[in-house]
């Protein structure tokens, strides 16, 4: 690949975003803790790879084929932010995750309506996973003791991967500090209501994880991948 | 877990229909999230615009014992069946 212009590249982050959730989610097939979870899970999965596919789309000029950007390229080649490649952990854990990544995703996308064709479908898509989320994250965090315990160490343990999410994207024409703000509100709000403590520690800066949007990912990235990937490597351009 | 949520049934209303219809049950901790397991059960290929959830435990069903006491009568009376006249002409909406 030659050198290509940001702008070009501009809605790439959120087309890795989208397709690296996805994968997570999808990994709760047959383990989720009951069977309208699974589906719900499966759904939001499946909205979030719609997205994704709808995005490379319009990249194909520039990366190929929707195939060869997801299952070719290499680690340092994703865009997508590292809350999103982390592993589910327990139901709490991939609910606060998608919380966080949810209450961000759906203003990102409101914002980028005029300009991006995709985004205002995604945006209604997008409210109801936040509002899946909420819901779940209020019960968890107002339930037992150790849904409590559980959820909120999820919350501690997510927190330093939310600071990347309002990193400026290059090409994408966003108020991000305006974004951030809106989203701690809403953070605060859900949280509040949950009777959990938002977490303290730095979500931006030296103590904190995010360079996901530069190419460098965390250490459960390269599994997730190798799985996502093996198939397609080992049977190039094999169909149904 | 899902052995101590209560059962919900689920109505749906398609985009065309005028009333609500049995769509099947699901399981779920209370109302709110059984309103939106309906939504990921049973509307997901846009079968509908509208959803109810009732406890299962709050319908009260008529008892298989029952049947020819309640259903029974009915039979035999075809004469309750709107069929033994003739529509006018020039009734309209009918």
């Amino acid at each position: 690949m030659t050198a290509t212009a940001p702008q070009a590249l501009a809605t790439l982050p959120l087309a890795d975003d989208a397709l690296i959730l996805s994968h997570r989610l999808g990994e709760w097939a047959g383990h989720a803790p009951v069977l309208e979870e699974e589906m719900a899970l499966a759904n939001i999965a499946l909205d979030l790879l719609g997205q994704a596919r709808a995005l490379y789309a319009g990249l194909a000029e520039v990366l190929g084929g929707e195939d060869e950007i997801a299952f070719l390229r290499e680690e340092r080649a994703f865009r997508n932010c590292q809350l999103v490649e982390q592993p589910n952990g327990d139901f709490a854990h991939t609910m606060v995750r998608q919380l966080f990544f949810s209450a961000y995703q759906q203003p990102l996308y409101a914002r980028l309506s005029p300009v991006l064709p995709l985004a205002a479908k995604a945006a209604s898509e997008t409210a109801y996973h936040r509002d899946h989320a909420e819901q779940w994250t209020l019960r968890l965090g107002d339930g037992t003791e150790e849904s409590h315990a559980r959820t909120q160490r999820a919350a501690d343990a997510l927190w330093r991967y939310t600071g990347e999410l309002f990193q400026p994207v290059e090409g994408l024409d966003v108020a991000w500090q305006e974004l951030a703000e809106e989203w701690h509100a809403d953070i605060r709000d859900v949280f509040g209501r949950a009777g959990l403590t938002v977490p303290e520690g730095p979500s931006e800066g030296a103590w904190s994880a995010g360079a996901g949007r530069q190419g460098l990912h965390t250490e459960p990235f390269g599994r997730l991948l190798a799985e996502m990937q093996h198939l397609h490597r080992s049977h190039p351009g094999a169909t149904w | 877990m899902s052995a101590d949520w209560p059962l919900w049934e689920v109505f749906v209303r398609s985009r065309r229909g005028l009333s609500h219809t049995h769509a099947g049950s699901l399981h779920a901790p209370d109302a709110q999230l059984a309103l939106r397991n309906a939504r990921d059960l049973f509307t997901r290929r846009s079968e509908g615009v509208s959803l109810w959830v009732v406890p299962s435990s709050e319908i009260t069903a008529s008892s298989p014992d029952e049947k020819d006491p309640f259903f029974e009568p009915a039979a035999d009376k075809p004469y309750r069946h709107p069929t033994f006249y003739e529509v006018p002409e020039g009734v309209r909406n009918l």
